[in-house]
């Protein structure tokens, strides 16, 4: 008999996603005797979590990190920088364990993220466009600095996070394919890698950690210096192989090519990530060597629908994009 | 070997404005070497003790090139370099 799926609370009901082949994006899902060995795609559905995101994992093992240590107590203020996923995760538990929810977040970000955290009952403080998500962190450390009381999680540099990855997501893909060759996912916090990165490497020998970064429009680059770039302290470059810049029009491309082809509805970071993938792919085919390709679905596309990622030409949705916030 | 390098606005003071230029090499070292004859003082802002800065990217056919040789990655005619001042997601 199956597991319960029963659960007390929605908290409860997190992780365990499904890991879905990509029979048809995949380059050679079978492979018949004598010949090169296949190349199969896998999406891990990461949207399948309480609110609809990976981040969901790291937010409530943050929340429950700090309870543990008593820095959260009935009634504190969570503060926290966040082009989004992240604030709506805190926020959601932040509803459902009565904390306040304060987050700080670029203003180039879409308004269903906006939505669904002022719906959650957060208070949501805009950082300038400018410079993205850097700019919302240091925002954010100078408002922490200014009230100590505020609890501050930052998921930039807060070991539960990789944890949430490195104790959870990380066996849950060994668990449903020992004999992955390859892990993809986006490169934001770092989190998602550095955590399932390290249990991976530990588990499956010669296995490949690839990352995919989005790549914005200029404005999100327009620091006034080189020196306000930012780092998250998690990061360990050592963990990964390599580490693929993808812009905005593959990743759109991706996205659609998910939807239309594999029936999977995702968002337009996740495209990026399948950008990735599929170079990996590409390489293996080339190489004539067997690959299992697990990537990460990192949220579904419905907060993205009003930035116009889904209509029209691709040269239109990359266009409306820009200057947008997209992963 | 001629390559296409993508330049950030943060840098574009050193290429009067031009978000794209050429530059010749067969490494990625011999580029930022050939894009300093011709636009000064934009290897300083890229290097750093000999070293790529901390705080910008290289990626050589979107590969970020720390994980393909660093200086040393080799270029092919044709080839995009992209620089990028490092940048925060979540």
């Amino acid at each position: 008999m199956a597991d319960l799926t029963r659960y007390d609370s929605l908290l409860e009901a997190l992780g365990d996603t499904p890991l879905v082949g990509l029979r048809r994006l995949s380059p050679r899902w079978d492979a018949a005797a004598g010949e090169a060995p296949h190349v199969r795609l896998w999406a891990k559905l990461e949207d399948r979590n309480p609110t609809g995101s990976i981040k969901d994992r790291p937010a409530l093992r943050m929340i429950e990190d700090a309870e543990a240590r008593g820095l959260l107590v009935p009634g504190a203020t969570i503060l926290e920088p966040t082009s989004g996923n992240t604030g709506i995760s805190l926020a959601m538990a932040a509803l459902l364990k009565g904390y306040q929810m304060i987050c700080v977040m670029p203003e180039n970000t879409s308004i269903e993220r906006r939505q669904l955290l002022e719906l959650y009952g957060a208070k949501i403080i805009f950082s300038p466009a400018e410079g993205g998500s850097n700019t919302a962190v240091a925002h954010a450390k100078a408002l922490a600095a200014e009230h100590p009381d505020w609890v501050m999680l930052y998921q930039y540099g807060n070991p539960a996070n990789a944890a949430a990855h490195y104790e959870v997501t990380g066996p849950e893909i060994v668990a449903d394919l020992p004999e992955i060759t390859h892990f993809v996912a986006g490169l934001g916090t770092t989190g998602t890698l550095m955590g399932v990165g390290r249990f991976l490497r530990e588990q499956v020998p010669g296995v490949a950690i690839v990352a995919a970064e989005p790549r914005y429009g200029v404005g999100v680059y327009a620091l006034r210096t080189i020196d306000e770039g930012f780092i998250p302290e998690l990061y360990d470059p050592d963990v990964l192989t390599t580490r693929y810049s993808v812009g905005s029009f593959d990743a759109l491309a991706r996205t659609r090519e998910l939807v239309q082809i594999e029936g999977i509805f995702a968002g337009i970071s996740t495209g990026a990530i399948l950008h990735a993938a599929l170079g990996m792919a590409a390489k293996a085919v080339k190489a004539g060597e067997r690959a299992d390709i697990v990537f990460t679905v990192c949220d579904a596309g419905w907060k993205y629908l009003s930035t116009g990622a889904y209509a029209g030409s691709l040269d239109e949705a990359e266009e409306a994009l820009e200057g947008q916030l997209w992963a | 070997m001629t390559v296409t390098v993508s330049v950030p606005t943060i840098l574009r003071s050193h290429t009067g404005g031009e978000k794209r230029v050429t530059a010749t090499g067969d490494t990625l070292q011999a580029v930022i070497s050939d894009l300093e004859s011709n636009y000064s003082g934009i290897s300083e802002r890229l290097l750093d003790d000999g070293k790529l800065q901390r705080f910008v990217n290289v990626y050589v056919n979107d590969e970020d090139v720390r994980f393909s040789g660093g200086l040393d990655t080799e270029v092919a005619d044709g080839d995009s370099v992209t620089i990028l001042p490092a940048v925060a997601g979540g």
